[in-house]
């Protein structure tokens, strides 16, 4: 079969530009599930979430929607601490964060998804931003602004949290709990305390990439399912726990569905994560560059 | 009881009640009746390896879609009859769950539930994709014209069958629960660390507790293609599926088989009235805020104040 090399190009460009997006809905995951060993099954429930404040305000003021949830990530961060507050209360102090917690969090889940629907409806909403139309062409290949520009923003925002993991004594803390947490009590650090506000930070990112996800496609409640299976497949393919590893897991697997898409059909794209992270499990359980 | 003296008291309870069914008129009762029984067959076999083992299904929607579609399969091949669907979706859907649990047992525990989610995913788009079961656009299924049994409807047969099937899922899932087997999982869901250092064969049980699981999960799709005569993916594979698997053991008592019985019982009856009476985006939220209430309040559900309550009296 000859294929047109605009067609690869374009293919790759695509991929890569919607790795960057997959990044932001990932690190999120990388911090909750691959440091701090809590899994939050809730995470694209968030990114919804934000998705739905970024289309509001948008829609009531015109303010461009990455700006917005930059903007309002701190409210994301506090209700992150509020959350993980509640699941270390209920589960981890108990030691049932196995089974319970994983059912609370798809309770958490469901109720947000179930309550976005009784607000909005199961309508597609979407916003207008002035770069939504624009592509930037160079030669054969085209960078569309509606992906290029949460992209940018995105992998900012990823080597951002790099840098503040390991360059910082709050990032170090963190590092440490997914280590040892009774060392770290020895040490004087209230792991708790630390966990708290790494699972804000990890909810922030989530609020963040919800004004992604709607500045390159339309949104509606039920979306936020297929985004499970995403995250935590690029967070097992990078390696739990390396922030790094997940941005490349991103481009990894963005790059996959693009080439799904553009060679099988746009409908077969959501298997691809799923085949990733069984093949994943089943070949390298540690990952791309797990320790 | 013993095991093998349950088994046939719950199969002449089951056919008493299904007899006794007979002589209700209103043909509602029937519609939500199979409901109720549909998810009580789903929370005893999602208790099997959720309460008993400790390992969580996300995926209950996507064994229960199998066994729906290869209904639709089979019988969009060859006619098949119910009789064959439900062995051959059970079969189905039991395979589906040994390789699932092969592939992600070995690895920790919340392997397993990731993966479950996923898998209801992708099975979705695999089937949106397959023509031969109608994709996107849904399928039609005939109901057969002549109800065997002098049943006045087809209804009345899918459920009866039904109600034999929640006997047949309580008699494995209790047969389990008091075996061997059973206290292998239970030593699993305790700790498995001391239970494989004790020679308890866990990858084996875990992947045995996952097959039984899901093929009682298929077992109740196989029959509700005829439930509406059309079926289409997006509500096969409903997430409501997945949450009232989880909330009803959850809120029942996930102990012994007979949490999840009441559980199902209970709040199966309730979404039905709140459904007619409110809407079903309302039901649906009730579901997930009692879930999240029950798992952060009351950990052991109601079997688990029934205990406390049986404990209190004792002294």
């Amino acid at each position: 079969m000859e294929i047109p090399t605009a067609l690869l190009v374009n293919a790759i460009i695509a991929g890569l530009l919607l790795g960057g997006f997959y990044a932001a809905v990932s690190v999120g995951v990388s911090i909750s599930f691959g440091m701090l060993d809590v899994v939050n099954i809730a995470h694209p429930a968030f990114i919804i979430l934000g998705s739905y404040i970024a289309y509001i305000v948008n829609d009531r003021f015109g303010f461009d929607p990455i700006a917005v949830s930059l903007v309002l990530s701190p409210l994301f961060f506090l209700l992150g601490m509020a959350l993980y507050r509640v699941y270390y209360l209920s589960f981890e102090k108990r030691g049932q964060e196995s089974l319970r917690g994983l059912a609370f969090f798809f309770g958490i889940l469901f109720i947000t998804e179930v309550a976005l629907v009784l607000i909005f409806g199961v309508d597609y909403r979407m916003v207008s931003t002035r770069y939504s139309d624009v592509t930037w062409r160079a030669g054969v290949a085209d960078f569309p602004m509606r992906l290029a520009v949460p992209f940018l923003v995105s992998v900012a925002m990823v080597l951002g949290v790099q840098l503040l993991l390991t360059r910082t004594f709050f990032g170090r803390a963190v590092l440490a709990v997914a280590q040892d947490q009774l060392a770290l009590r020895l040490m004087g650090v209230n792991p708790v305390r630390v966990k708290e506000l790494a699972f804000g930070l990890s909810i922030a990112t989530a609020g963040v990439a919800g004004a992604f996800l709607i500045v390159i496609q339309p949104v509606q409640p039920a979306i936020g399912r297929e985004f499970i299976g995403l995250a935590f497949a690029v967070c097992v393919l990078g390696g739990m726990g390396s922030i790094l590893g997940t941005l490349l897991g991103a481009f990894v697997l963005g790059i996959a569905e693009s080439f799904t898409s553009t060679f099988f059909g746009p409908s077969w794209a959501p298997a691809v994560s799923f085949g990733l992270l069984l093949a994943t499990l089943a070949f390298r359980p540690s990952g791309l560059l797990g320790r | 009881m013993s095991n093998r003296a349950f088994a046939p008291v719950a199969l002449a309870v089951a056919l008493a009640l299904a007899a006794a069914s007979q002589l209700v008129t209103n043909e509602y009762f029937f519609t939500a009746g199979y409901t109720v029984l549909l998810f009580v067959i789903l929370a005893t076999a999602w208790n099997i390896l959720g309460g008993y083992t400790g390992y969580v299904n996300f995926g209950s929607a996507a064994f229960f879609a199998i066994g729906a579609y290869t209904t639709v399969a089979l019988y969009n091949a060859f006619k098949a009859p119910l009789p064959v669907t439900i062995v051959a979706g059970t079969a189905v859907a039991g395979l589906a769950g040994l390789g699932l649990g092969y592939l992600t047992l070995r690895l920790r525990g919340v392997f397993f539930a990731i993966a479950s989610l996923a898998l209801a995913v992708v099975l979705y788009v695999f089937v949106v994709n397959w023509d031969f079961v109608g994709g996107a656009r849904g399928a039609y299924i005939l109901q057969p014209r002549e109800v065997p049994f002098g049943m006045p409807r087809y209804i009345h047969l899918i459920y009866s069958v039904q109600l034999l099937m929640v006997a047949l899922a309580l008699v494995v899932a209790r047969a389990i629960e008091h075996s061997t087997l059973g206290r292998g999982l239970a030593a699993i869901r305790d700790d498995e660390l001391a239970a494989e250092c004790s020679g308890v064969p866990t990858l084996r049980l875990k992947i045995f507790s996952a097959m039984a699981s899901c093929a009682l999960m298929g077992m109740a799709g196989t029959t509700f293609p005829y439930y509406l005569s059309y079926i289409e993916p997006s509500s096969a594979f409903s997430l409501s599926y997945a949450v009232n698997s989880i909330a009803m053991p959850l809120i029942g008592g996930m102990m012994s088989w007979i949490g999840p019985l009441i559980g199902a019982v209970l709040l199966g009856t309730v979404q039905q009235l709140v459904q007619v009476t409110v809407s079903s985006a309302w039901n649906l939220l009730i579901v997930g805020v009692l879930l999240v209430l029950f798992v952060t309040l009351a950990p052991n559900g109601i079997m688990g104040w029934v205990e406390a309550w049986r404990r209190r009296r004792e002294r």
